[in-house]
């Protein structure tokens, strides 16, 4: 069976190269697109259970299908490496892709791109397999930039609109930027040990790096560039908003549950090197704890409901950097898989009620779905609380639960973040209730069009159902993580309280932010505004709206400058001095031709005075 | 005698090719097209069969031709063919190949004069390419440039004569201090040693004193760096490619740059190695800076062959910066981006000429929303855009990864400032797909898609483009020899 691993990113390639070349009908599409990553996710669990019933000596395989290049010193082979974490990953990947093909495949069928759509989707997960399986870093950022392409190409799906494209070319080149600094974090690990392959790499590391030398630390934070680009963190989330101008379906897959993860996975994947790095991690911490409140807060004032996802996608995965940074690596893990249920699901049924309304995305403009859409309304229900951590029923309850007491009692916590992560838990609730209450509760404002079919409530009845079960697996979640990511709380500082105590006063804190949200967005919605109508409501209101302005910051720190220097540049200054060679030897001419008049009285006197010249030039010198 | 055979075919076809056209056109394109495919063939030929033959002997060139030329001066017709040519020729031959088929439709006017310059110029070139002599050398690279003068000035657009005289005079005038320079190392060479030759055995361990060599290095870098082109010697291109014909431009940056690229590891790394070595960090800048001064004017143009023009500049950056930065890592980087950006900057002329044959303009502000009518065409374009911007999975991004990762061994700061412009390469790129192809069908054009011999050749390029992406060892592996010995003059 593990013989048969090449076939989990191979399938979806290869139907994304037929779905590429080949002009079929719609029902052809949808078949091939949503098959093929259905074989792909059947395969990788069948190699997953064989792992588990006959675990490999070595604790992971290594599948090597050729060679990729070998000069110098450099071998990369094109393998794929299977251990318990790209096992979650590649489960997850692929099972949550398959859902939301199921979901695309009536979600889009009023398209004309159709064919290219699932083309594209499908490369996704090809690559996104690829990555997660990949042995070394050059194939893994192979992956990295491939899911990059197929975000910017499915973010600009709608191609007509040059919105879309503005969009998708803002994320490709935000992400890059972060690629920039992976890129020579990768030659810098290349030329300190002399190898790709990530456990060789980690292995001598672990050797040849004393802790907090000053390479591992360079390393460690130039892969973190990547990291933060691709996972929408600061300072580099700026692109993630705006990729919301894609579908719906994308938004689940690529911006929500798979490809923002990216680098969580990168980080949890070379976690020795940032052991190795203190300093690194902390600003892994630095970074989570700031996204985190930063994304909720910009959530709690958007009006788009796709918006309002976003920022709490940048704020979920800050929670994961959190954890991260501070050591508790299996409850990043276990964030990321629940996240994955919770916030696809959200999308999807984000979709069924923008759909429903045709294309309102407003929130303010819904109200009182509940009664025609019930099953969006349940299913989103039930994510939402999973999202805002409803304690002991849900799975977002059990894995942001478990990052809170590792923020508290890790190696690297402390009381502090552990209350900046409290806080990001009211925030949480507040901004996911105020969503929930402006869509489905209230008076119905506008009629709704359109109802979903089965192909689109299957998917959310099933993450539905797994936003709650997957908390339950917590242990042996955990114990089936530990051999590759393993944690143990740390000595605490100050005051102690145990993780019983925390997980009470989470509860506590979700409660305060149901109840908020109750009283301000559904109860006393004057309140609200009076609120954000305030002087100092109405400047942080725009100032958390507009992304904290580092969109205007960029823009005229970065942008303007190159459009300015491209614009004044184009006609090549170079080309100047060139055409002044030339402009000086035509006035030469000129000159020249000039003496040329057909008086022979000057040609005698030229010939005359250049005599005089040369026989002084004789005679004095 | 295959390798004489090589410039036989082409020379003897391109002269039938301009004499049949008489008779009928299709005739001469005929021709043209069955010599290069034939010579091709006899490449493959010298690829499968001599490699296995040459490594079991050992010999440093897998093909040699040694004939008495003129012995009185020390000139012989002496043609060698190793690892590092043999990739090259192909290379030459296969976008001949597509540079004739693309002119099948494109050229209507003296069929016979056109075929005959072009397959004198794909002469040249495997001229240079296999030449041991220096006067031999000398003589195809001069070989390249008067029917190249002609292609430009008679099958161009409306400022052909002076974007001609431009590219005449840059090329000529660096190709004199060449011409110096070989002189001056052929009587150094007699002063040292009592003997007159132009052999390049002979020459490589000549005595000079330092001040001679950088003198004489500069004069042969003068004429590699207007071919490259080199920033600041870059000006001419942009030019010449705006006024050119999409077969030219092919052969013009595609080709023309790799016998640059090639002659500057075959002749210049060689025969002055303490002199290039002291040059290097001023060559590295000069590669750096043309990395990104070229992307940012790539990004400013609107006129789509200049904005090609310019891509190719930023790559050939890569290639000037693989090669001097004495790495093994980035020396066969850049053989490798040399024959990726040949396919790929090739493919996108080839795209650029498709959509100035449909719209009759190349102006990307003009288009808009061609997705619509010409999805095929915009699929393809979009590959060659991604390959261009260092996608990896293409050639381009194996051979830029290389260089940069070879250059950081050496050069810290020169490979991260190099890695920007990676990054920067990104912008027009995608600016290029949106302008043309995304965005709404303003102008409602109506417009053919691909026909058969465009898909084709596009189809081909793009194979090529992922098998250089995706399994290079083969390339890596023909290099392999060449390169110790680059390498063994570099240290």
């Amino acid at each position: 069976m593990l013989r048969l691993l090449w076939l989990v990113p191979a399938i979806p390639f290869a139907s994304a190269l037929t779905l590429a070349t080949m002009r079929l009908p719609r029902k052809a599409v949808a078949w091939i697109a949503t098959c093929s990553i259905a074989a792909s996710s059947v395969i990788s669990l069948l190699v997953s259970i064989q792992f588990l019933t006959n675990p490999p000596s070595t604790g992971a395989c290594i599948q090597v299908l050729w060679k990729w290049f070998d000069v110098d010193g450099l071998r990369p082979e094109i393998a794929l490496y299977l251990d318990p974490l790209s096992i979650i990953m590649m489960v997850v990947v692929a099972f949550v892709s398959f859902l939301i093909h199921l979901y695309a495949t009536e979600f889009m069928r009023g398209d004309d791109g159709y064919g290219r759509f699932f083309a594209y989707m499908n490369l996704f997960v090809a690559c996104m397999l690829t990555l997660v399986l990949a042995n070394n870093l050059l194939l893994l950022y192979l992956g990295w930039e491939g899911v990059g392409l197929c975000s910017y190409l499915l973010i600009g799906f709608w191609y007509r609109d040059a919105e879309n494209g503005r969009a998708g070319r803002k994320a490709f080149i935000v992400t890059r930027v972060g690629d920039t600094a992976m890129v020579i974090g990768l030659f810098l690990l290349f030329r300190q040990l002399g190898t790709l392959n990530i456990q060789e790499l980690m292995r001598r590391a672990a050797s040849e790096w004393h802790a907090g030398s000053v390479v591992a630390t360079a390393a460690a934070l130039l892969l973190l560039g990547g990291a933060v680009g691709k996972s929408a963190q600061l300072p580099l989330q700026t692109w993630l908003p705006d990729a919301m101008a894609g579908p719906t379906p994308v938004s689940a897959l690529i911006h929500a549950a798979t490809m923002v993860t990216a680098g969580v996975y990168l980080i949890a994947r070379l976690h020795v090197l940032y052991a190795l790095a203190p300093q690194a991690q902390f600003a892994v911490i630095v970074v989570g704890a700031a996204t985190l409140l930063m994304g909720g807060l910009s959530a709690l004032t958007q009006h788009d409901l796709k918006r309002v996802l976003a920022y709490s996608t940048i704020s979920q995965v800050g929670y994961m950097f959190l954890a991260l940074g501070v050591g508790a690596w299996p409850a990043a893990i276990f964030h990321f898989m629940t996240h994955a249920f919770f916030k696809a699901l959200l999308f999807l049924g984000a979709g069924i009620v923008i759909e429903s309304l045709n294309g309102e995305h407003d929130i303010f403009h819904m109200g009182g779905l509940r009664k025609p859409l019930p099953v969006a309304f349940w299913t989103f229900l039930v994510a939402g609380c999973s999202l805002a951590g409803l304690p002991l029923i849900t799975a977002g309850a059990f894995s942001k639960g478990w990052i809170l007491w590792g923020a508290y009692s890790a190696a690297n916590g402390s009381v502090w973040l552990w209350a900046s992560a409290l806080a990001g838990v009211f925030l949480t609730s507040l901004y996911t209730f105020r969503m929930i209450f402006l869509v489905f509760f209230g008076e119905q404002r506008t009629q709704v069009a359109h109802r979903p079919g089965h192909a689109m409530h299957i998917p959310c009845i099933i993450l539905a159902f797994l936003s709650i079960a997957g908390g339950y697996i917590k242990s042996p979640f955990a114990h089936f993580l530990s051999p590759v990511l393993s944690w143990s709380p740390g000595a605490m500082q100050g005051v102690s309280f145990s993780e019983t105590v925390s997980e009470g006063i989470t509860a506590l804190i979700f409660l305060l932010g149901l109840y908020s949200a109750y009283i301000f967005f559904l109860r006393r919605r004057d309140y609200a505004a009076a609120l954000a109508s305030s002087s100092t409501g109405r400047v942080l209101h725009r100032f958390w709206f507009s992304d904290w302005a580092m969109d205007w910051l960029y823009d005229r720190l970065f942008v303007r400058p190159v459009v300015w220097a491209a614009k004044t540049g184009k006609d090549d200054a170079i080309d100047g001095f060139y055409t002044g060679v030339a402009r000086l030897n035509e006035l030469t001419w000129r000159g020249m031709s000039r003496t040329q008049s057909g008086r022979l009285r000057w040609y005698v006197a030229g010939i005359a005075a250049g005599s005089i010249v040369l026989i002084a030039v004789v005679m004095f010198l | 005698m295959i390798l004489v055979w090589l410039l036989v075919v082409l020379l003897g076809g391109g002269v039938l090719a301009g004499l049949f056209a008489r008779l009928h056109p299709l005739l001469s394109r005929s021709i043209a097209l069955v010599a290069v495919i034939v010579d091709l063939v006899l490449a493959l030929i010298l690829a499968v069969c001599d490699f296995g033959a040459a490594h079991a002997v050992g010999s440093r060139w897998l093909e040699e031709v040694n004939w008495s030329w003129i012995p009185q001066s020390g000139i012989q017709f002496h043609l060698g063919l190793d690892g590092l040519s043999l990739l090259l020729v192909l290379l030459t031959l296969f976008l001949g190949m597509v540079a004739v088929l693309i002119s099948w439709s494109d050229i209507t006017t003296a069929v016979g004069f056109y075929h005959f310059h072009l397959l004198l110029i794909l002469g040249g070139i495997l001229g240079v390419l296999l030449s041991l002599d220096l006067f031999l050398f000398y003589f195809s690279w001069e070989l390249m440039l008067v029917p190249m003068y002609f292609l430009i000035s008679i099958w161009g657009r409306e400022r052909r004569t002076y974007a001609a005289i431009q590219f005449f005079l840059f090329t000529q005038l660096s190709g004199l201090l060449m011409l110096i320079a070989i002189l001056a190392l052929y009587f150094a060479h007699h002063q040292a040693t009592g003997i007159y030759t132009f052999e390049y055995q002979d020459l490589l361990g000549t005595q000079l004193s330092p001040h001679m060599a950088m003198w004489i290095m500069l004069g042969f870098f003068a004429a590699f760096a207007v071919k490259l082109p080199v920033f600041p010697f870059h000006t001419w291109l942009p030019d010449a490619c705006a006024e050119a014909s999409t077969a030219t431009n092919l052969v013009l940056t595609s080709l023309m740059a790799a016998t640059a690229a090639y002659a500057m590891v075959r002749f210049l790394l060689p025969l002055f190695p303490d002199a290039a070595r002291a040059i290097a960090p001023v060559i590295i800048v000069l590669a750096i800076i043309g990395i990104l001064y070229s992307a940012v004017l790539a990004f400013s143009q609107t006129d789509l062959m200049r904005l090609i023009a310019y891509a190719s500049i930023g790559h050939l950056g890569f290639v000037l910066l693989g090669i001097f930065s004495g790495s093994p890592l980035a020396l066969q980087g850049a053989v490798m981006t040399v024959l990726a950006h040949g396919v790929s900057i090739g493919a996108l002329f080839l795209i650029a000429g498709a959509l100035e044959k449909r719209l009759h303009s190349r102006e990307i502000e003009t288009m808009g929303g061609l997705w619509d009518t010409m999805p095929r065409l915009g699929g393809v374009a979009l590959f060659f855009a991604l390959a261009a911007l260092g996608l990896p999975g293409l050639g381009d991004f194996i051979g830029e990864f290389l260089i940069l990762i070879g250059t950081y061994q050496v050069h810290i700061a020169a490979a991260a400032v190099a890695a920007c412009g990676v990054l920067a390469a990104t912008f027009y790129a995608l600016r290029f797909v949106q302008y043309a192809f995304q965005g709404s069908n303003l102008h409602s054009w109506r417009l053919p898609d691909l026909n058969l011999r465009e898909a084709t050749v596009l189809g081909a390029l793009m194979i090529a483009l992922l098998w250089l992406g995706l399994y290079p060892q083969p390339v890596f592996r023909t290099l392999a020899q060449t390169a110790s010995h680059a390498q063994a003059f570099w240290r």
